[in-house]
């Protein structure tokens, strides 16, 4: 994993700092879990929150003797675990690191009459801001992702893939096409016309609020791609204003079937496909 | 190098690739279906690419060619099966494979390839 | 890292097999693994053909946000591209069939490095990563 390492300059002189730490343990911990229960509003209980502190605390005071080469890179790891569940379960950034700068304060509150460790106070200052950068780091991570995530699901979502008749697909367009969609579009289409053997893709743009050089550039590619299988498209959904739009910014269809709406498009596969259609 | 076979049947060739070809098997199936062609008289081509995971320039341009050269023998190639994957990266490297016609398999290739030869097209 | 050596035409094929393994270990999608092994056939083949043979070398990378991806350095030790701007625009031919090589993977990979002058080789780095 990458990432920068805690500045170990922790050597056996600091080995001072982690003792005193230990022995004032469950003093420190009290301290510590009040500040933070207090900062998290009730949303935390003083016993889970304890028992999690506990535990960090031990890992600290590891790091803090300078023997254990594993320490560090053990509390990086938690912190993480921990910042990504509160980034999951809707806690603010500030609570968040808030876990790591209340140790400072309670630890700050131990040594106020203790001036020989003021030096080693300050290393392990600057071992617990580095971990609340850390811990921040991966708290907007992991919010990143959910966006990503739901983005990613939203998306799914509204590219259906219809079966208008056999061996006629059409995919309704909504919003504006840009590349990702146009990735998802080509995937989804393909893949349908290889379950079902379809010959004739129906892109309806009916939905789509401008059609620029880009966007016709994005369809462009997707009926490529569906030629490539062997189907045809059919490009529907015109509007007046779109239709002047692309003669006017010189876009060429070329040979591929446009139509002022999905019904007209669907009568031209049908006949394509051999069918008549008429009232009986 | 492996040479790809090419089957025989009624007036069409059938080509299956199966397998990750390299640049000299490309250029060595051209030759010898611009052969088969020229002896055989055969009016279709089918080449199967549905075992086929990467279609690049040079072979995007190899089927190309293929499509040029069945033509001068009075001959329409249809290629099948091809990925979709490999469809939108074809499409992403800008090559259409215009000039060479498309099916979803070789049923409908062999459909198309009768269709055509029966004028119906 | 894997060091492929590109020397002849079962070499470009084994680069490809070898960028699809990885790819699909470090979770990119089939059609970016696609992508990114075609990506990977044309500049491999570019190294040997132009390049006169040369290197590929393969190593899984994590983003800034803790994404895995794959990323691929072709070096070849050929007299190098003169022009780079020209290369790299659509339809540019020195012999045969180098026309959509350069910039056609350019559009495959989401991350494109091209360094070369006369005389002392090319080298392409690209970088796809999972989403």
């Amino acid at each position: 994993m990458q990432g920068n390492y805690l500045p170990m300059d922790v050597d056996s002189s600091q080995g001072r700092m982690g003792a005193y730490m230990r022995d004032h343990q469950d003093k420190v911990v009290g301290r510590w879990t009040e500040l933070v229960v207090t900062g998290l509003r009730g949303r935390s209980s003083a016993v889970e929150v304890r028992r999690e502190f506990d535990d960090l605390y031990s890992l600290v005071i590891r790091v803090m003797s300078g023997a254990d080469e594993q320490a560090a890179g053990e509390l990086r790891a938690v912190l993480a675990e921990l910042s990504r569940s509160r980034a999951r379960n809707g806690f603010s950034p500030r609570e968040t690191a808030l876990a790591v700068f209340a140790l400072k304060d309670a630890v700050y509150e131990l040594v106020t009459d203790a001036t020989d460790l003021v030096p080693e106070y300050l290393v392990f200052s600057r071992i617990m801001d580095d971990l609340g950068l850390h811990t921040f780091e991966i708290y907007a991570a992991a919010r990143e992702q959910i966006i990503a995530d739901q983005a990613a699901a939203m998306l799914e979502l509204s590219t259906p893939v219809i079966r208008l008749w056999e061996g006629i697909i059409a995919v309704p367009l909504v919003g504006t096409l840009d590349s990702a969609r146009t990735q998802l579009v080509m995937e989804k289409l393909l893949e349908t016309l290889v379950a079902t053997g379809a010959e004739h893709a129906v892109l309806d743009i009916t939905g789509v609020p401008t059609v620029d050089t880009e966007v016709a550039q994005h369809l462009l590619k997707t009926v490529s791609a569906v030629r490539l299988l062997g189907a045809e498209c059919i490009i529907s959904g015109i509007r007046p204003q779109v239709a002047q739009t692309i003669v006017a910014l010189g876009i060429e269809f070329g040979d591929i079937a446009t139509k002022a709406t999905l019904a007209d498009a669907l009568l031209h596969a049908l006949n394509r496909t051999g069918y008549q259609v008429g009232k009986a | 190098m492996e040479r790809v076979p090419i089957l025989k049947i009624g007036t069409t060739l059938f080509v299956s690739i199966q397998i990750d070809l390299q640049d000299e098997s490309v250029v060595r199936l051209q030759e010898d279906l611009a052969e088969e062609l020229a002896a055989t008289g055969a009016r279709g081509v089918i080449i199967d690419i549905t075992a086929v995971e990467i279609v690049d320039s040079f072979i995007g341009r190899m089927l190309a060619t293929i499509g040029s050269i069945s033509r001068l023998f009075d001959a329409e190639t249809v290629l099948v099966g091809m990925r979709p994957a490999v469809a939108i990266t074809l499409t992403e490297l800008g090559l259409s494979l215009r000039g060479v016609r498309t099916a979803l398999n070789a049923e409908k290739g062999l459909a198309l390839l009768n269709s055509t030869v029966n004028g119906t097209a | 890292m894997d060091e492929l050596p590109i020397r002849t035409g079962d070499d470009v094929v084994r680069v490809r097999q070898q960028v699809r393994v990885v790819a699909a270990q470090n979770g990119l999608s089939l059609v970016d693994q696609t992508k990114l092994v075609t990506a990977a056939s044309e500049l491999a083949r570019n190294a040997l053909v132009h390049g006169g043979g040369g290197l590929a070398r393969v190593e899984v990378v994590t983003s800034g946000t803790g994404k895995p991806g794959v990323r691929i350095d072709f070096t070849d030790d050929g007299p190098g591209i003169a022009d780079l701007d020209l290369a790299l625009t659509d339809g540019w031919t020195s012999g045969d069939g180098l026309g959509l090589g350069l910039s056609g993977a350019r559009r495959l990979v989401d991350e494109f490095e091209l360094t070369s002058k006369p005389g002392s080789g090319t080298s392409v780095v690209v970088t796809k990563w999972s989403r």
